[in-house]
Order: C-alpha cells, then sequence, then structure tokens
C-alpha cells in the first residue's frame, strides 16, 4: 500500500486552509428509508438548480453503481476525480476528502454519509471527513438511510434482522442543518426493486432479500418520517425559544445509564438515548459503571471503555465510580446528581444463582426509592462488539509450580515436625498447609491457591492420613476433613487475592492521586507556558511510562512543539498535522481513536475555557493501554491540569501586558499634553510677533527689532524642541542603537564646547582630562549630545561668570566622568526626577524654560551605553553631574611613532 | 536631497563629473551623519542642514569660495594665525618655535591644509594619510589628531585649527 499513509505535508496544508476558513459549512442530508428510494437522485437534481441559479456545485463523490437516471443527472456536473486504495489485492474507490478541500466549491456533494473508508484515509469514517469539509466552510449535501442512525441502530436490526455495522453518530445527523426526506410508497420501491432499478451488494444477496419485505420496509418509513417529523418539531421549537428566550424551562432531570462488561449494556444505551432525546428539551444523561476494587479483569474492562465509548458519541457524560457495591455506590451517584430515571440491562445469570446470590437488578429495584429503574432485557448476543483479545494478567506456569513446590515443601517440614514429635496432632498439619495457601493466593493469586488447596489436600491424603503412603483413606470422617480444607483454601485464597488485589488498586489509585496532587503544585508554583508545558510532559511521561510531547499555540496562532523535541512522537511525520487537527477540533485523535489512528500517539486537546491551547501526545509501548478508561481518565485530568495552569499564566501575561500598556498609555498622554503645550508657546510667540510686524506699520526701529528677535529666538527654541523630541522617540523606539567605536573623549568634549560655545560665552569652562585616558568604544555623536545637554544646562541655570568644570578618571573598570559647577545647585529631593521627562526643576536664569528633555534623553544615551548617571549637590554647592561609562579591557593602543 | 525623480547623491554625483574648481554647498533637512558623508564623499564641500540663519549660511559660502581660491594659489607656505607651514622644507612653527611632528602626523597636516575649510571625511583622510591599500580604522586617525592637538593647539579642549565634525570628519578651520 504505497498510498496509504497521508502525505503530512499535504495534511498540514489543509489544516491551515481549514483553519484560514472562517465561517461552517452548512450541512443538508437527503433522508431516506431504504437504499432505492432515490435519494441520490434527488440530490443531483437539487444539484442541478442549484448550479442552474449560479451556485459553484462540485460532485465530490457518487456511488459508481448509480442507475442510467443517475449517471444521466451526472452529466455536465464538475465530478472529483475519487482516489484509488490498494488494499488486499482489491482496488477502492474513495472519496479524496483533500482534492475536496483544496478545489473549496460553494456546494459539494458526498453520497452515503454512513460510508466506512478503506484504510489509509484520513479518517476512519466519511462522516468525519464530512466534518472536515463543514469545518472548512463548504456546503456539504449527503444521503442517509435511517438504519444508519447510531441510537436507532439496534431497533432496526430487531426489526428487519440485518445489523448494519456502518453508523452515524446522532450528533452528526441532529446538527444537520437542513434535512429533506425521500420518500416513496413500500409498493413503489418493491416495484422499482422487481424490475431491477434498485443496487443490491452481491455478497449479502440473502440478507438484503429479507430486509426487503413489505412489513420490513413500513416500519423502517414509520421511523424516517417519525426522525423528519422530530426534526421538524425541532427546528420549530429552537425557532420559538429565539423568540422568547425568557420562557421558563422544565425542571432539569437527569437519566443514567448503568454499564458493565456485559453485551446488553449497548442496547440499555441506545434505549437511554432515545429516551433522552424523546424529551423536550433533550434531557442530559449520565453513563455509569462501577470500578469494583480489583473484581474487573481485561476483558470485562475493554468492554466497559467500548460500552463508554458508544455512549459519549451519543452524548451522554461518562463516569467511573470505585466502590464495594454496585448497587449502593449507583444509587448515591443518582441521588447526588439529581437523577430520575436509572437504566439497567437484564442479566442472564442461572436461576439458582439469581436465587441465593441476588442480583443487582433485584437490588436496584428494591432500594431505587423514587427513582424510576428501566430494565433492559438483552439480545442472545450482540455481533457489534466482538470482544477484543483481552490483556488478561499473565500468572505464568512458574507460580502454579511455585505453589505445588511450596505445598510439598509444607509436607516436608510438617513431617520433619511429627518425625520429631514437635507437632503430632493433625490439625497442626492442616493449619501449615492453610498457611501455605494463604501464602500462595497472597503471593501468586487465586488459581495457584486453588491449585495449592487441592495439592495440600492429597498430600495431607497421602503422607499423613493412615494408611500412609496411599490415597485410601481407612476413617471415612476424613472425608469431612478433607472437604472442608479444601473449602477453606478455596475461600482463604479467594479472600486474600481479592485483598491483594484491593491493595493493589488501592495503592495504583493513591500513587495517581497524589501524582496528580504533585502535578497540581508544580504546575502551580511555575511560570511561563513552555516550564509549564515541559514540567507537566516530565510528570505524564513519568506517571504513564511511555514518551510524551506536547504542542502548544503561539501568540501567532502557530502551532509548535515545546516539550519532547527530541522524543520519538516529534520525529513522525503525522503526528504535526495530527496536532493540528485535534487543536482545531478540540477532540481528542491518534492511536487508539478513530480519528487519525495511524498516528504515532495518543492527542488530547488542551482545552481552556477561551480556546484551545494546544495537543499533547501520549504514546506508550503496549498500545491498547490508551483505551482504558482509568488511564484515559488520569491523561485526561492531568491535561486539563495543565491547560488551566497555561490558562493561568496567560490571565497573568494579559494582566501584565494590560499595566504596561496603561502605563504607555499614560506616559503617552502626558508627553502629548506636554508636547503640544511646548509647541504651541513659541509658535504662539512667532505668530504673535509676526502679525505685529506686518499689520502696525508704525512701529518704531526698537521696537521692530525685539519682535525680529522673538521670531528668531522662539524659532530657535521650537527646531530644538523638535530635535530634541525626535530623538528622545529614537531612543525610546530602540531604532538609535549606538553606533559604537573607539574615541577620544577629549574630542567628543571639544566638540561639544564648540557647538556650545556662544551659550557658554559668558562662563569659565575648565576641561581637566587625563592624557592618558584609555579610548572609549561609544557612539560618539550620541555622547556628544550628552556634554551638549549638561553644558546647555550650565549655561541656563548657573549665572555668569560661573565656573564650570569638566573632570575625569578611571575608576576600576569603569570611567568616571564629572561635571560640575559652582550655581545654585539642583533642588533637594529632584535629584531623580529632574531625569523624568517634561520635568523642569526651576525657571532658568533668562527665565525660559528647557524642554524638559535634554536630561532624560543624556541619561537614556549612557544607559544605552550600559553606564548610569545621577547628579548631586556639592558641599561647596553648585550641582555636580556624574557619568560612569564601562571601560573595556582590549580598548585599542595606537603609537604615535 | 530629497528630490522627486532622483536621489540628491546621484544629481551631485554626476554633477561633480564635469563640474570641478568650483565648491557645491549641499543644504538639506536630512540630518543623518551617513547622509553628510556621502554626499561629501560624493564632492560636496560643505553640508548645512536645514534649519540655519543666512548668517551661518553666507560665512560657510564664504569659506568655501576662499577656500577654492586658495587651491589656484601656488603657496608654498601656509600662515594661520601663529601657526605657519613651509610645505616645501615641511618645516612647522607655532609662534615661532618649531614643533616637531612624526612623518604621519605631518602628512595629516598637510592634508587638513591642502584642503583647509573643507570638511574632509574619516575615509577620505585615511586614504590620504595611509595609503588606499592600507585600511585603518578610524580611532587610528582619532589618536593621531589628538596628538596633534596637543602639539598645536593651546587648549586642545577646545581646539581652534583642527575641529571635529562629529560622525563625519574633521576640518581646518580658517578664520
Amino acid at each position: 500500500m504505497p498510498d496509504a499513509r497521508p502525505n503530512p505535508d499535504l495534511l498540514l496544508a489543509q489544516v491551515q486552509a481549514a483553519e484560514a476558513g472562517t465561517k461552517r459549512g452548512s450541512l443538508k442530508v437527503f433522508f431516506g428509508y431504504a437504499a432505492g428510494v432515490g435519494k441520490t437522485y434527488a440530490m443531483l437534481e437539487h444539484a442541478r438548480r442549484a448550479r442552474t441559479e449560479g451556485r459553484d456545485v462540485v460532485v465530490g463523490y457518487v456511488e459508481p453503481h448509480a442507475r442510467p437516471e443517475t449517471e444521466a443527472l451526472l452529466h455536465g456536473l464538475e465530478i472529483l476525480s475519487v482516489r484509488h486504495i490498494d488494499y488486499r489485492g482489491v482496488t477502492l474507490r474513495e472519496f479524496d476528502v483533500d482534492a475536496a478541500l483544496q478545489r473549496r466549491p460553494d456546494l459539494l456533494l458526498v453520497d452515503e454519509l454512513a460510508h466506512t473508508n478503506a484504510p489509509g484515509c484520513r479518517h476512519e469514517k466519511r462522516w468525519q471527513d464530512v466534518e472536515d469539509l463543514l469545518a472548512a466552510g463548504i456546503n456539504v449535501w449527503t444521503t442517509l438511510n435511517v438504519q444508519h442512525i447510531d441510537s436507532l441502530n439496534d431497533v432496526i436490526g430487531q426489526i428487519s434482522g440485518v445489523i448494519v455495522r456502518e453508523t452515524v453518530p446522532d450528533h452528526v445527523f441532529d446538527s444537520a442543518d437542513d434535512l429533506e426526506l425521500v420518500d416513496i410508497t413500500p409498493e413503489e420501491l418493491l416495484e422499482r426493486l422487481n424490475v431491477g432499478k434498485v443496487y443490491l451488494p452481491g455478497q449479502a444477496q440473502r440478507a438484503i432479500e429479507s430486509f426487503f419485505q413489505r412489513s420490513n420496509l413500513t416500519a423502517l418509513r414509520e421511523l424516517s418520517l417519525r426522525q423528519a417529523a422530530r426534526r421538524v418539531h425541532t427546528d420549530v421549537e429552537s425557532a420559538r425559544r429565539a423568540k422568547a428566550a425568557e420562557e421558563p424551562w422544565a425542571t432539569a432531570e437527569r437519566l443514567l445509564v448503568c454499564v458493565g462488561p456485559s453485551p446488553t449494556t449497548a442496547r440499555v444505551i441506545r434505549t437511554a438515548k432515545r429516551m433522552a432525546a424523546a424529551a423536550r428539551p433533550a434531557r442530559p444523561w449520565l453513563a455509569v459503571s462501577v470500578d469494583l476494587t480489583g473484581a474487573a479483569n481485561a476483558p470485562a474492562q475493554q468492554q466497559i471503555a467500548n460500552h463508554f465509548r458508544l455512549a459519549e458519541r451519543l452524548g451522554a457524560e461518562t463516569v467511573t465510580l470505585p466502590g464495594q457495591s454496585i448497587t449502593e455506590t449507583i444509587l448515591d451517584y443518582a441521588r447526588s446528581r439529581n437523577v430520575t430515571k436509572l437504566f439497567i440491562g437484564k442479566t442472564h445469570q442461572p436461576r439458582w444463582r439469581r436465587l441465593i446470590l441476588g442480583t443487582v437488578v433485584d437490588e436496584l429495584l428494591e432500594q431505587s426509592g423514587d427513582i424510576d429503574v428501566y430494565v433492559i432485557h438483552g439480545a442472545e448476543e450482540s455481533r457489534e462488539f466482538t470482544s477484543a483479545p483481552g490483556r488478561r494478567r499473565p500468572v505464568s506456569r512458574w507460580s502454579y509450580f511455585m505453589s505445588c513446590a511450596l505445598i510439598a515443601l509444607t509436607g516436608g517440614v510438617a513431617y520433619g515436625l511429627r518425625f520429631l514429635h514437635l507437632a503430632d496432632a493433625e490439625a497442626n498439619t492442616v493449619m501449615l498447609f492453610l498457611a501455605t495457601v494463604a501464602w500462595t493466593a497472597y503471593r501468586y493469586g487465586r488459581g495457584p491457591a486453588a491449585l495449592a488447596s487441592a495439592a495440600a489436600v492429597l498430600v495431607f491424603d497421602f503422607f499423613f492420613v493412615s494408611p500412609f503412603g496411599t490415597f485410601a483413606v481407612d476413617d471415612t470422617q476424613y472425608i469431612v476433613t478433607f472437604a472442608v480444607m479444601l473449602a477453606i483454601g478455596l475461600v482463604i485464597g479467594t479472600l486474600t487475592a481479592r485483598l491483594r488485589a484491593q491493595i493493589e488498586s488501592t495503592r495504583q489509585r493513591e500513587r495517581r492521586t497524589s501524582a496528580l496532587y504533585e502535578l497540581g503544585k508544580q504546575l502551580g508554583s511555575l511560570y511561563g507556558s513552555s516550564f509549564l508545558a515541559s514540567a507537566a510532559g516530565r510528570k505524564i511521561a513519568e506517571m504513564v511510562g511511555g514518551d510524551v510531547a506536547i504542542y502548544l499555540r503561539s501568540q501567532a496562532g502557530a502551532l509548535g512543539i515545546v516539550c519532547g523535541q527530541d522524543g520519538p512522537i516529534a520525529g513522525h511525520p503525522v503526528s504535526l498535522p495530527t496536532a493540528q487537527w485535534v487543536v482545531e477540533h478540540d477532540q481528542v485523535a491518534g492511536a487508539g481513536t478513530n480519528t487519525l489512528p495511524n498516528a504515532a500517539a495518543l492527542f488530547l486537546p488542551l482545552t481552556g475555557t477561551q480556546r484551545t491551547h494546544g495537543a499533547v501526545a501520549i504514546r506508550v509501548a503496549d498500545a491498547t493501554r490508551l483505551v482504558e478508561p482509568d488511564l484515559r481518565q488520569l491523561l485526561e485530568a492531568c491535561v486539563s491540569q495543565l491547560a488551566l495552569a497555561l490558562e493561568r499564566d496567560q490571565l497573568a501575561i494579559d494582566a501584565a501586558e494590560a499595566r504596561i500598556q496603561a502605563e504607555t498609555e499614560q506616559v503617552r498622554s502626558s508627553l502629548l499634553s506636554s508636547v503640544s503645550h511646548d509647541l504651541k508657546t513659541p509658535l504662539a510667540a512667532i505668530a504673535g510677533a509676526s502679525s505685529s510686524l506686518l499689520e502696525s506699520s508704525a512701529l518704531d526701529d526698537e521696537t521692530r527689532q525685539q519682535l525680529l528677535e522673538t521670531v528668531a529666538e522662539e524659532a530657535a527654541r521650537l527646531n530644538r524642541l523638535l530635535e530634541n523630541i525626535l530623538q528622545m522617540s529614537k531612543l525610546e523606539a530602540g531604532a538609535a542603537a549606538p553606533n559604537r567605536q573607539w574615541h577620544v573623549l577629549e574630542e567628543i568634549v571639544g566638540s561639544a564646547l564648540h557647538r556650545t560655545r556662544r551659550e557658554l560665552a559668558d562662563h569659565d569652562v575648565q576641561v581637566m582630562l587625563p592624557t592618558d585616558l584609555p579610548l572609549l568604544f561609544v557612539d560618539g555623536l550620541l555622547l556628544e549630545q550628552v556634554f551638549v545637554n549638561l553644558l546647555e544646562n550650565a549655561a541656563r541655570y548657573t549665572p555668569a561668570k560661573s565656573h564650570v568644570v569638566i573632570r575625569a578618571a578611571v575608576d576600576g573598570r569603569m570611567v568616571r566622568i564629572a561635571l560640575s559647577d559652582n550655581g545654585p545647585g539642583v533642588p533637594a529631593g529632584s535629584e531623580e526626577r529632574i531625569f523624568d521627562k517634561f520635568y523642569r526643576a526651576t525657571p532658568t536664569v533668562d527665565g525660559g524654560r528647557g524642554s524638559g528633555l535634554g536630561l532624560a534623553i543624556s541619561r537614556a544615551i549612557v544607559k544605552a551605553h550600559g553606564g548610569t548617571m545621577t547628579v548631586s549637590n556639592q558641599p561647596g554647592g553648585g550641582a555636580e553631574f556624574q557619568l560612569r561609562l564601562p571601560l573595556s579591557q582590549d580598548a585599542p593602543r595606537v603609537a604615535i611613532q | 536631497m530629497g528630490l522627486l525623480d532622483l536621489d540628491g547623491q546621484e544629481v551631485l554625483r554626476r554633477l561633480r563629473e564635469w563640474y570641478t574648481g568650483k565648491p557645491i554647498l549641499v543644504l538639506s533637512a536630512r540630518d543623518q551623519e551617513t547622509e553628510k558623508v556621502q554626499a561629501l564623499d560624493h564632492g560636496a564641500d560643505d553640508y548645512v542642514t536645514k534649519p540655519f540663519g543666512v548668517s551661518e549660511l553666507l560665512a560657510r559660502m564664504r569659506t568655501a569660495l576662499r577656500h577654492a581660491h586658495r587651491i589656484g594659489a601656488d603657496a608654498t607656505t601656509i600662515t594661520i594665525g601663529d601657526l605657519v607651514v613651509d610645505l616645501a622644507s615641511r618645516v612647522v612653527t607655532l609662534a615661532g618655535r618649531e614643533v616637531h611632528l612624526t612623518p604621519l602626523e605631518y602628512k595629516l597636516l598637510a592634508t587638513l591644509l591642502k584642503h583647509a575649510g573643507k570638511v574632509l571625511t574619516h575615509r577620505f583622510l585615511l586614504r590620504e594619510v595611509w595609503g588606499p591599500q592600507d585600511s585603518q580604522e578610524n580611532h587610528y586617525l582619532r589618536v593621531f589628531v589628538a596628538s596633534l592637538r596637543r602639539k598645536l593647539e593651546a587648549d586642545p579642549a577646545r581646539p581652534r585649527y583642527i575641529l571635529t565634525e562629529q560622525g563625519v570628519g574633521y576640518r581646518f578651520a580658517v578664520d
């Protein structure tokens, strides 16, 4: 089968395409009661009409056995190519869901919704393909017969004697947006059959013939009509409810189904589903199984798991309860959940057993009180569930051998004791044997214990009861001894084995509980989705003893693996597409399920309250373990813990982001108000001065001169402010990454002094830099800006004739640069705040205002160089700005000579 | 520089192919240092960023014209303030006292003097002084300029002769 494995890239592409599709497509079902009523014909006829109305109609798949009339209808419609799959030497034609997703028509026709796909297709069932199509936003028309509806399956099996294996879950049928009933009378259908207009598959000819009997057809027709009527009722109901949402709800009623390993259970489940669905609104229902500690064997568990899956498919909530008594446990639970009706299958047990031991049904009826109990009789043997080869716990031959050996040893010891006259009484010998049986039961289980009891009786008879050395017995009283000994041995064995199993199961549960607790504790203390995922991944892997991979959605929505990147799951080509599918549909898939079963692992969705966060993949060596309800529940518990933790983490991040957003917003608004004020002030001055100049001709020269100076000064101020704002925003946006080169500090200071020579004309500036200062690895322009800002401030805030001193010294691995003045200093307490944006300490010497940005810019620049900048008032008066910049060990040295 | 149909740098490059011997001043709102360096490398004599005062522009134009004029003159001795450089005998005197320069220092000074008044980019100076094949880094230039200043300037932190054009290069002041 070269084509069996789906191409992962293709799958991925389609999954992504499906993601892109926004609106879910609508589903229309052409519904009939038997083959031959003309569903396909009706569908094609409608399709042709839709096409003439201008819709983009494509035939995805129509059964190849179409009659000539049907063929004629197909003519002129676009038909998708089918996929050919080789399966055991036969070439099967299958609907190509991938091609359909690629083509993306407005309307796609897919015949036979209940069809089971050949192995190697994307899904096991065609209805799953259709789900994908709908999810991708493609409208689908399909056909379905009434007997393929899951919950009606067994009723119809009873009516017709033919059990159909290809079923469609009720929720799929119920979710159809539109139902078109295709109906002809049974007489007409039989007429068609006789004329040979109805296709019948060859191999099941006889069964089909018995199926097409008038009585059967009438019953089926009635069922289909009832389904359609129910459907109409639902539509009316939902429309009415949409109109009058305030209508009171019926009191919630709950149904409960007792689930056991017996094949009857499937019938019970279906009956309950029908009862639940018949009510308006549909009642919730529970499927419950009681796990008698240590009692259920592996095949039984398997059956229970199968039943649970059926119940889940039909929409039940499934629960496994631990307990000692089925009746008590179920009734307690039923009362706690307000269950009003209880369903249980009739057990087939021998009369004597029923009389002596009683049955669960009897007990339930006795103790149920006000809960109605429905007892459903079972079919002889449902053919639907062929019991899977169970995983019986292997009891090795070694155990049986050891039990015999232990009895032999006990015999030897008893013989020795008797020989030494230490334990002459036969009662002692019997006790010794019973002790050994008990030990065997504890150590090896029930079977070896039974063997040991029998062997003990034989050995006792042979060696310890006269005549010795034969199985013959002199005294008939010993017969009673043997019987009691055997009985006690068996009872001890059974009890001990059960005790052991109970201990084992308690221990296991305890282990799981503590593992879950630990997981919860660990997740509670961690932050960050990848940490959470890897912690949970480790824990789950340790718990189940397998491999775990975790896929998480990124912010952008792309799915990426965050745990188990090197594991075998990550290496499997189908893993990522499977994870995508799981996240997309929020459903379980992969090994042990019906969807993408050829994946390497079981994939569980990380379902959060708002979205699916990702998927957890679990692979164990023995894949059949993945269907065990116990393990599944444990895994689901772990996964939902992780989902919760991820959600909590996301919420924390969101909250932090919101806070930052709010802060940024606040800064922005204060900046805006400040900037608009600062921009408007010089503009107002310029506008005022220039308009005076224009309009008043009677100005004297001096006034004109003053006005012109105002214009020039204010324009210069405006320019400076704009430059500062631009630079600040560049620095804040990180756009001005320092262009660092090796610089001579003296040159930078000199350049800054040159630029501020006019402002500082009245000040006395001294530069005292050591000549052996190493080169600094800085952005010359930016650092020059720092000095320009500081020098401008000095000019602005200190009176004329003030002294300004620039010093520098190497201080360990830093260079310390100080710029001090003997002016008034900075106001006490505002040493930090003067570095804030738009903070202005005091009016400048000339009464004007600075931009309030200079120091903020300077500090940002120094910070970008890995340095610090502070200010302090000197003891002798005046401010001192201190810059500390890191020195590099590998500063180059240049020889002048 | 930001023209509608052609980049200003390209205009400058094409202009310099035939328009020689006369100075070109660039007036632009683009104040990025790389832009300035590029324009100067493409043959501009000076680069003035908007907004600018008219007096400043006039001063720059005067400098450029004087400089263009000087290149025409075939002087062997250059005198700027206290500084006298005899190009023929390679002797530098400051206020009458001879200043001892290393060969590279002298070459650097001579290059700056030859284009006095004009902004010389780092790349240009490195190529002129150290040669085209020797690709030294900018900090060589900075260290040599610092050393030259210490020998020529009264206060090296407030140079009178060799001015820094931060991020672009150096200019020898003529007035």
